[in-house]
């Protein structure tokens, strides 16, 4: 399968790649603050959803397809407020790629991550996290399409 | 003119060294105190600190990426200064998880001598679980003098030659999990592996994972506990020399501020290189299981 990155991302990447070090923290914490609640059917039910274990704070994950045969995937996060760094990753996940088909999801490259120039401003440990969290979900949708 | 900033006591071995949220809340804005927030999260003191707090960023600020090492004298001047901090200021450290940064930092700032530095106890979750006042504000810092000292490896900090031939000489103390210990695995629950080839720890080192030290709310326990735990438990006894260590030295410095401020050990080592490096390292021992072993022949 090509690697490709869906245009949303895309320009997510564009804009931190844009700015200098302190300010892509500030729209990494923007992310945090806007990343959407479970909805209330979740609420509670955590336990339910994947746990993100390579993540440094708890962070759940899931996933929800449409019938078709290349579904569209909507991803939910939860990762509590203390987290932000973690939740702004989610954030930046979230709004690149969900409502996206899951071939889309599929070609993103695995170094995403490592592309919104963050890797000197955060230690190696918390970027792997937000590898771990596309692996996840890469995982997730590879498991779907084959059951 | 350190003292000129009231110490709060208690029973602990150096009362002046920790204060309580009611004390920051009363001096943070004193005129010869600088309140300092180091979190693991780097992101948390942007979502909200005590007013006036300034950020200290673990990873970007006390680490030189290039020597695999501290700062240098020249640029703790110059981050102190930046943080409005001069050499008779009372530094007073929070932060997240029980204060675990907040005591790496206090550290770091103590292999500097920096003399008056005070961890606020509880930290970041008490001053929130309390209802005080957060604020996403920055506060604008004035600009201080900091002199250029040297910094001093020697007595708060063991290297792993140091740890190696005191094997069975000195008392050891592994701060990590039981299974981090015991070899189970090489990194924390819920933490990603970071490439630690050997599990297990230092022969004859003790196991205190380092939170049995903290109450639920993140404060520290009392002197009467902390004695049960490393005096007597732990069979460090009336020692006078101790060294700890963790996977990168963070844990074993909030273990450190124990021994040393808490319970008054005269000489406590933390081995910042750690299991990181003990775990990688050619041609050093290693005990694997629940025992603390043997010092090698």
């Amino acid at each position: 399968m090509a690697v490709q990155t869906p245009p949303v991302l895309q320009e997510i990447i564009d804009d931190f790649q844009d700015m200098h070090e302190p300010d892509r923290l500030e729209l990494l914490l923007e992310f945090s603050d806007n990343l959407p609640e479970p909805p209330e059917r979740y609420a509670g039910h955590e336990e339910e959803m994947e746990q993100v274990v390579e993540c440094q704070t708890p962070l759940f994950l899931a996933l929800e397809y449409t019938d078709e045969q290349d579904p569209e995937v909507t991803i939910i996060v939860s990762a509590p407020p203390e987290a932000p760094t973690t939740r702004g990753f989610a954030g930046v996940l979230l709004e690149g790629l969900s409502g996206h088909n899951a071939s889309t999801i599929l070609s993103v490259p695995d170094d995403v991550p490592n592309q919104l120039g963050l890797t000197n401003a955060l230690t190696p440990l918390r970027l792997r996290g937000m590898s771990a969290l596309l692996g996840r979900i890469k995982r997730n949708i590879t498991e779907h399409l084959n059951a | 003119m350190s003292t000129q900033v009231p110490v709060e006591t208690s029973d602990y071995a150096h009362p002046e060294k920790l204060v309580s949220t009611e004390w920051v809340q009363e001096h943070k804005d004193d005129p010869n105190v600088v309140v300092l927030e180091s979190n693991e999260d780097t992101l948390l003191y942007s979502t909200g600190h005590i007013p006036g707090a300034v950020k200290i960023d673990w990873h970007t600020e006390l680490n030189d990426p290039v020597t695999r090492d501290f700062i240098d004298p020249e640029g703790f001047a110059k981050m102190a200064a930046s943080k409005g901090i001069s050499r008779d200021t009372t530094v007073v450290f929070y932060g997240d998880k029980s204060n675990w940064w907040a005591a790496y930092a206090l550290w770091v700032f103590t292999l500097y001598g920096h003399e008056d530095v005070r961890l606020m106890n509880g930290g970041r979750d008490k001053w929130i679980a309390e209802g005080r006042e957060i604020t996403r504000e920055t506060p604008s810092v004035k600009e201080a003098d900091y002199p250029v000292v040297q910094r001093d490896d020697q007595t708060e900090r063991a290297n792993k030659a140091q740890v190696l031939e005191n094997i069975g000489k000195l008392p050891l103390i592994d701060v990590r999990s039981v299974a981090e210990y015991t070899g189970e695995t090489t990194h924390m629950a819920g933490y990603p592996q970071e490439g630690t080839l050997r599990g297990g720890h230092v022969p004859t080192a003790e196991s205190v994972p380092w939170a049995t030290a903290a109450n639920e709310d993140g404060t520290f326990k009392s002197r009467e506990e902390l004695t049960k735990l490393y005096t007597d438990d732990a069979g460090l006894g009336t020692s006078d020399q101790v060294i700890a260590y963790c996977r990168i030295g963070e844990r074993s410095a909030h273990t450190w501020f124990v021994l040393k401020h808490l319970l008054g050990y005269e000489s406590v080592r933390n081995y910042d290189g750690s299991w990181t490096e003990w775990g990688n390292s050619v041609g050093v021992p290693i005990v694997v299981g629940a025992e603390p072993g043997q010092a090698p022949k």
